[in-house]
């Protein structure tokens, strides 16, 4: 199921605590003081106790209600915010010990980030806009603004070029935002909430638009989004934080079938179980007197397989590396399509 | 944070005891008036002699040692401040050759002109292109019209000097306020220390550092400019302070993540981000350094101000009122530029395709202007606007105000007599009647009532300055003047200003004159009002009153229209007549807005005052003024200071009430 191999950038015991003396108060408690201690000092904590994995390659989801620390958690992640206690791994390099030079350098080269409210430079066009984290490098006029035309024409925005951003409808500003963040060429890309700010309509488009791209491109990705069906359409993975601290991380199936806790399955509890159920999830043991009408592979999807084992009186065999390891019938089918398990 | 500050918020049940309070300290205020003379010591009317601590002569002693022989070792202070005038005076002396003088070779009557002046006619045309390009059609109208005034009414010699310094002065104190504002933003322990400071240089009256100026950089354009640098300066501070850090939180962080450079993130993504609001500031800078025309003349400036104070101190309206004219033209085409530059998209930047034809019209029309400095040696007219085209309407201004003092004389006297006797004389009498431990108990007991124990302090520390500074007596006629006049412009200004929130199309009209009102340099104002009511008290306060009401309508114009439509519509559906609403809803909402326009209101009226010291008031104005001319430093910084300390006194109080009502009301800053 996981995608890609090594770690591309990682985190362990991260905190981000705001108030005055925080990270001495984190030293002295030992990174693990409870909720009641922290009211007591009058902190505010954005981020507790932090890990998490990001794979070369996925799409790794943050997801939470607002004010859960999303945004502070990305931010630690790229330094924008220092983190109170913790370290960040990037490409097995602690980010946290880096001294200030190098981290603008990983920043220029290796990180692109898109914002929720589009953070564009009002001053300029799109073409320079998009340009301008290569101007900020020192690349000549000529090629940067070659490179910009070739992200603007990947998000679809030709003939845009000399527009202002206020010209620009939302859906269209954040295309110039995301191509901006691509001009670089970055390895790892942060989005926090790109879509948020967008009308349902136009943020459908802007998923499909996103996983277009990620087919082309695939980099790394930290997605921030506070919408859960945003997050199960997009993710490889989800991590769900809950007032700071992340109480699960898992593929969208994992979620949905574990829920760690009944915050998770709160969330879960309305999500379409069809398109994130596979074959393996809803199998039964392989009944030896059954026969079957064909055999579907185990990573399949509910809505995939439905309209097949629907129309049909017998079971199909669930089939993983060319092993049998299961059966699915109409019945178990239709409790999901019903909203029974 | 909230959870703090709530609270002291609660405890703001309805009672009584406030109002009764206040009813009681009055009758006693009341009661030190009816006492006999000689009952109350004289040593609780003013703060004996004896007490009054050296400051003044510290503050000279301090000035003559900066003067005499301050020293950091390679250079004495003398020469900085040489320097710093021949910095200054280099620019100055070119916008000068070539607006007013042409380029001359050696000195004074030995002088041979190297080169004609700019003509006028190059002048107007190339700044009327300018506009067309800033504005478009109107504004070109506007700026032609403005500048073809300056040259047929004979003010363009003295419009030229005045603008020569403007242009010097605006760039100074653009660039000064910028560099201090980024530097401030850059380092909350400078902006600390720079936020106290900007607050003295705003409420301390102009004239009082005129002094010190006067005595470290002589008579003469340099100073007056440095002048004008440092008083239009602040709010450029301030307004970039705030802009910089306006900037969204989302954009500072895109900044940082394209790895910018501390040098690429201010100037390549703050600023230009921020610039909009910053123009805001450079316009600002552009109205002061116009307000401070006249002023500025008294310490050599020259130019239409110098016109303007030669012509009032004479009496001549007509001349006073022409030039007078001539400055608040200019101050208008400035503005209108300055602010169209600032609403201008940068739409026709970045589009791709060359120069349009426009700009060789402009390019024509620079040459042309460079080619008038020779011509206007061959043809004297185009140096200088031919005198015989001129026309004036002086005569016509001093024969309406004949006329107008032959047929008004006694209804205008007894207006004036009235007002006098019945309100002016009285007030005075009462103010001056306080024994000033009574006045500092009541400023405190307010202070702590409305902002806790730190204003309390704040604002007794300020008045025991006032108190010791040897000027209570000039403070409180001050105090008495400015008062009465910012009752009046209240009482006008806010049921007007109510008026305006309530009417859009009434809004549109009284904006727009007191728009312009507010673009008249301070001293126009004297000049109708000496017209009609001669020197004094009387006039001193209706110009105040002119020149301080603009904030009150303004204010209570936009409290009144700010207050959110859903406590209006719910006002509606409980069945509240539009008169309920209005008395029920809209004014106590208001009403914090309208607090702070009273303050800006008071704030005006002061600076405003010491202006008026020239019309022979006596206050604490005319103790400055009379400083600025015996040049005596500790005695005019300690006069001004004084007014400043009222006019905090006065802010910090208002702001404090005002923030009370707010957080009743759960209203946002
Ligand atoms: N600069 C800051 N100072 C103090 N508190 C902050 C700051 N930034 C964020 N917080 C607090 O941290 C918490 C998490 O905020 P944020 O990361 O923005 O959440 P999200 O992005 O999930 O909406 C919130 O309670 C917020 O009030
Ligand atoms: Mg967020």
């Amino acid at each position: 199921m996981a995608k890609g191999g090594e770690v591309k950038l990682a985190c362990r015991r991260l905190w981000k605590v705001f108030g005055p003396g925080a990270e001495a108060f984190l030293a002295r408690h030992g990174a693990a003081p409870s909720a009641e201690e922290l009211r007591a000092a009058g902190l505010v904590v954005a981020v507790a106790d932090a890990e998490l994995a990001v794979r070369a390659g996925e799409i790794f989801v943050i997801m939470g209600l607002s004010g859960s620390g999303k945004s502070t958690l990305v931010r630690c992640l790229s330094r924008l915010v220092e983190p109170s206690f913790g370290e960040v791994f990037f490409e097995g390099r602690d980010l946290l010990r880096m001294p200030e030079r190098e981290m603008i350098d990983i920043r220029r080269h290796k990180m692109g980030m898109v914002f929720q409210h589009f953070a564009l430079l009002p001053h300029l066009t799109v073409l320079d806009n998009v340009a301008f984290p290569l101007a900020i490098q020192g690349v000549e006029r000529r090629r940067r603004e070659e490179r910009a035309r070739e992200m603007i024409a990947l998000v679809g925005l030709e003939g845009k070029e000399y527009h202002f951003p206020r010209e620009l409808s939302g859906g269209q500003q954040q295309r110039v935002g995301i191509a901006r963040s691509l001009a670089v060429g970055p390895e790892l890309w942060f989005l926090d909430e790109p879509f948020s700010a967008l009308d349902p309509l136009i943020r459908r488009e802007m998923q499909n638009e996103f996983l277009r791209l990620q087919a082309v491109l695939e980099k790394t990705i930290v997605f921030i989004t506070h919408d859960f069906d945003e997050a199960i359409r997009l993710a490889d993975r989800i991590a769900i934080m809950q007032d700071g601290r992340i109480v699960q991380i898992g593929t969208p199936e994992e979620l949905v079938l574990r829920p760690a806790t009944p915050y998770v399955a709160e969330f879960t509890r309305e999500a379409p179980r069809h398109k994130i159920l596979t074959a393996r999830a809803i199998m039964a043991p392989v009944n030896g007197s059954a026969e079957f009408a064909g055999e579907i592979p185990a990573a399949m999807k509910v809505i995939e397989l439905a309209p097949m084992v629907v129309d049909s009186d017998k079971p199909f065999l669930v089939v993983e590396n060319g092993e049998p390891v299961g059966m699915v019938d109409r019945a178990a089918v239709i409790a999901v399509l019903v909203g029974r398990r | 944070m909230a959870s703090a500050a709530l609270p002291r918020a609660h405890a703001v049940g309805r009672s009584y005891a406030a109002p009764a309070a206040v009813a009681a300290a009055f009758a006693l205020s009341l009661a030190f008036l009816a006492l006999p003379r000689g009952t109350v010591p004289a040593w609780l009317l003013r703060v004996p002699r004896e007490w009054v601590p050296p400051l003044r002569r510290w503050l000279s002693a301090f000035m003559d040692w900066l003067v005499g022989s301050a020293s950091f070792g390679l250079f004495t202070f003398k020469d900085l401040t040489r320097a710093f005038s021949a910095l200054m005076d280099w620019p100055l002396w070119l916008a000068k050759s070539l607006l007013v003088t042409g380029f001359q070779l050696g000195e004074g009557s030995a002088a041979v002109a190297l080169t004609a002046p700019v003509s006028w006619l190059a002048v107007i045309l190339l700044l009327t292109l300018f506009a067309y390009r800033l504005g478009g059609r109107g504004l070109a109208i506007l700026v032609f019209l403005c500048f073809a005034y300056l040259a047929l009414f004979g003010q363009w010699e003295s419009a030229m000097v005045t603008l020569s310094s403007i242009v010097i002065a605006v760039p100074f104190g653009v660039a000064g306020g910028l560099a201090l504002g980024i530097w401030a933003y850059r380092s909350p322990r400078f902006e600390r220390a720079l936020t106290p400071l900007l607050d003295v240089m705003q409420t301390t009256p102009v004239f009082a550092y005129l002094v010190p100026i006067l005595f470290l950089f002589g008579f003469g354009p340099v100073a007056a400019m440095i002048a004008t640098i440092i008083y239009a300066m602040p709010p450029m501070v301030r307004v970039t302070i705030l802009a910089l850090k306006q900037v969204p939180e989302e954009i500072k962080e895109f900044g940082r993540m394209v790895g910018c450079s501390r040098r690429q993130f201010m100037w390549r993504v703050l600023v230009p981000t921020a610039r909009p609001a910053l123009m805001v500031g450079v316009n600002q800078v552009i109205m002061l350094s116009l307000n401070m025309v006249i002023i500025a003349s008294m310490i050599g400036a020259g130019g239409l101000g110098y016109d303007v104070l030669a012509s009032l101190r004479r009496l001549d309206i007509g001349a006073g009122l022409e030039a007078g004219l001539a400055i608040t033209l200019l101050a208008i085409a400035l503005d209108r530029m300055s602010q169209a530059a600032a609403g201008r998209s940068e739409r026709r930047r970045g589009r791709q395709g060359g120069a349009s034809g426009f700009d060789g019209v402009m390019a024509a029309a620079l040459l042309f202007a460079l080619a008038t400095l020779w011509l206007g040696l061959r043809y004297p007219w185009l140096a200088r606007y031919p005198e015989a085209l001129e026309i004036s309407t002086a005569p016509f201004w001093d024969a309406l105000v004949r006329w107008i003092n032959v047929n008004f004389f006694d209804q205008l006297e007894a207006f004036k007599t009235t007002l006098l006797v019945y309100v002016l004389v009285p007030v005075k009498r009462f103010l001056l009647a306080q024994p000033w431990p009574w006045v500092l108990l009541l400023l405190t007991l307010a202070a702590l009532r409305l902002g806790g124990v730190r204003l309390a302090l704040v604002v007794l520390g300020f008045g025991l300055f006032v108190a010791f500074s040897g000027f209570w007596t000039k403070a409180m006629i001050t105090v008495y003047l400015c008062g009465l006049a910012v009752i009046i412009a209240a009482l006008l200004g806010i049921p007007l200003g109510i008026a305006c929130g309530l009417n859009a199309r009434l809004w549109r009209v009284v904006e727009a004159v007191i728009d312009t009102l507010q673009t008249l340099p301070s001293f126009v104002y004297l000049i109708p009002v000496v017209m009609l009511f001669r020197v004094g008290d009387f006039s001193a306060m209706i110009a105040v009153i002119l020149y301080a009401i603009a904030p009150a309508i303004r204010y209570a114009a936009h409290g009144v229209r700010r207050v959110p439509a859903h406590l209006i519509e719910a006002g509606r559906a409980s069945g509240c007549t539009p008169r309920q609403i209005l008395l029920r809803i809209r004014l106590p909402l208001a009403l914090p807005e309208i607090l702070l326009g009273i303050n800006q209101t008071i704030m005006l009226a002061l600076s405003m005052l010491v202006i008026t010291a020239l019309v022979g008031t006596r206050d604490l104005g005319q103790e400055v003024y009379i400083a600025l001319t015996k040049a005596d430093v500790g005695y005019g910084l300690v006069a001004g200071l004084s007014v400043a300390a009222i006019a905090m006194i006065a802010d910090r109080l208002i702001g404090a009430w005002a923030e009370r009502l707010r957080r009743r009301f759960g209203l946002q800053a």
